[in-house]
């Protein structure tokens, strides 16, 4: 809970990292090249104050996040979306036992996603069976990108990945998170493309798509595709912190989410430990849409309230005190009505 | 008449981050360059992150190593790629000149062409939206829709103006002061109805854009901390 100016607000951190990438669990370079790359955006992005050292980068372990969190941070709840990358550490990015151990002594504070590769065939299928019924899944976290083999890369729309989604459908996992970042593969489209989600969310209208990082290099595309279906959502996280280094930039990423798919559907996240919360929901409490950036209309309280954990909330079902919570908005005047004829502008 | 350096630095200011809509040399990406009496050339890139998408920088290696060898003094011209997750890869390609196909093997199945092509038209979206958005902050009581009318004659004698017509000319649009400055990709205008939500597509295009640019800008720089942009000095001579 953050509260300012006798004003509450309930903080769900909807995409939170528990991971290890010390040398020892670095299998090649690219664990390397990975975990310094978060680094530089780390560094690049923070303030000052907040920059960590690089040992402390490399690995945080659970104590540490539950200070960072829960005792620092303001955050009621948050939600592990943990990201494999089998083929760049040992025993994975993401420390599965850790975090889902720390989820079971905190359920009230953390909930558990995990992640699947539609790569692995049958016999993933009836790994996600498993770890559905030994982690209580409502969601799951898909990094396309991820290597596996040859292959660098998957898609949502690729027939396997129908497979694992109807069994999604089927466990009651209906919170689809997926990274639309660098490194998306197959070579020949662009790296960061969504179009893949546009696919999936028309024919799975009874899951919801969460794009993290809000397809930030493709902003315009995952706008145009999120007005369309009402069930892709859009996650801050990596957006977050250009609140600091790039405030304007960061109120007209605001402005256009908020013109085009509207207050229900933004979710707060600190991706932790890319950034730490505390200084983030300081900063988005206090921020405002610059007044000569008209084309915008100015953010309200109850906006940042939803965004800020709300929404989450709801998505996962998470309990809000009754005088927190907000009814939900109409839908934005640009919902799906039909525009893509103008899909060439 | 410049120096061999020189028209080598020059000739790389044509190649553009297809996804920046910027030249490699104002984003810092050209990290060294070596020319040798004789005319053999070694051009070193750089890129913000090691994950940067492999075939974006391919295609900006590739198109650094055609224009160094357009020039007609040129003889070996080496372009490399470092520190990429994909530099090996990248650079036995370019060295053999195997092409985008022949360097990624089975992972590329189609040309780079009709990438290329959609980021010229968002370059080109960008661009309109910039000279029309000035359009209306000089004038906020000039209603939205009457956009769709302004012709490119309309529009301030100004480097906004200038990067606009680039844009136009490298889709083959025509340029005239006469010519809508609002059309898509083929040309085509847009109804009164139309521009406003057609306009507000643009804006999130041309902020995308804006945003990226700034994104790698700043991670190069937190990547290199020491190593500032090359940029040649006036009249040096290497």
């Amino acid at each position: 809970m953050y509260r300012k100016n006798d004003t509450s607000y309930f903080i769900v951190d909807a995409h939170i990292a528990l991971w290890d990438a010390r040398p020892e669990n670095q299998r090649n370079i690219h664990g390397k090249q990975f975990i310094d790359c978060f680094y530089d955006y780390h560094r690049n992005l923070s303030p000052e104050s907040e920059v960590w050292s690089y040992e402390e980068y490399l690995y945080q372990g659970g104590e540490r996040l539950m200070k960072d969190l829960f005792d620092d941070g303001y955050v009621d709840h948050a939600i592990f979306q943990p990201a494999y990358l089998g083929e760049f550490y040992y025993k994975g990015f993401g420390q599965t036992d850790e975090a889902s151990e720390l989820a079971t002594k905190h359920p009230d504070k953390l909930t558990y996603n995990h992640n699947f590769d539609p790569r692995n065939g049958e016999a993933g299928l009836d790994r996600l069976r498993d770890d559905a019924a030994k982690f209580g899944l409502k969601g799951v976290k898909l990094y396309t990108a991820e290597w596996h083999g040859d292959s660098r890369g998957w898609r949502l729309d690729d027939p396997w990945a129908y497979r694992y989604f109807e069994l999604c459908r089927e466990l009651g996992i209906r919170n689809i998170h997926v990274h639309k970042g660098p490194t998306i593969r197959p070579l020949d489209r662009d790296a960061f493309d969504v179009a893949d989600v546009d696919h999936v969310a028309s024919d799975f209208t009874d899951l919801n798509f969460i794009v993290e990082h809000c397809g930030l290099p493709r902003l315009e595309d995952f706008c145009w595709i999120a007005t369309q279906e009402p069930n892709v959502h859009a996650g801050l996280a990596v957006a977050m912190p250009f609140i600091h280094t790039r405030p304007r930039y960061f109120a007209q990423i605001i402005g256009e989410l908020l013109y085009w798919i509207g207050e229900d559907r933004i979710q707060f996240s600190s991706d932790y430990a890319l950034w730490t919360p505390r200084w983030l929901v300081e900063a988005f409490v206090d921020f405002q849409i610059p007044e000569d950036l008209g084309e915008y209309a100015p953010i309200s309280t109850d906006q940042k309230k939803k965004i800020l954990g709300l929404n989450a909330a709801k998505m996962y079902d998470i309990p809000v005190p009754a005088e927190l919570q907000l009814p939900s908005a109409g839908e934005p005047a640009v919902g799906p009505r039909g525009a893509d004829n103008l899909v060439g502008a | 008449m410049q120096s061999r350096y020189h028209q080598a630095y020059a000739a790389l200011s044509a190649v553009v981050d297809p996804e920046l809509d910027e030249p490699i040399t104002d984003l810092g990406f050209v990290r060294s360059l070596v020319v040798t009496p004789a005319g053999n050339v070694k051009c070193s890139l750089r890129l913000p992150t090691s994950f940067c998408a492999p075939n974006f920088a391919y295609l900006m290696a590739s198109d650094a190593k055609d224009v160094l060898s357009a020039l007609d003094w040129t003889r070996r011209v080496v372009v490399e790629l470092d520190d990429h997750h994909d530099s090996e890869i990248i650079n036995a390609g370019l060295a053999a000149g195997a092409g985008y196909r022949g360097t990624f093997g089975h992972e590329a199945e189609e040309s780079l062409d009709d990438l290329r092509e959609t980021f010229q038209r968002k370059a080109h979206t960008a661009a309109m939206e910039r000279c029309l958005t000035a359009l209306l902050r000089a004038d906020p009581q000039q209603g939205e829709s009457s956009l769709g009318e302004v012709r490119l004659g309309d529009l301030p004698d100004d480097d906004t103006t200038a990067a606009l017509l680039r844009r136009r000319h490298a889709l083959g649009l025509p340029t005239a002061p006469s010519d809508l400055v609002m059309v898509n990709h083929e040309g085509s205008g847009y109804s009164p109805g139309d521009v406003p939500i057609a306009l507000r597509r643009a804006r999130s295009t041309r902020i995308s854009i804006d945003g990226n640019a700034h994104f790698c800008r700043g991670l190069l720089r937190t990547r290199y901390p020491e190593e500032p942009a090359l940029i040649p000095k006036e009249g040096a001579l290497r």
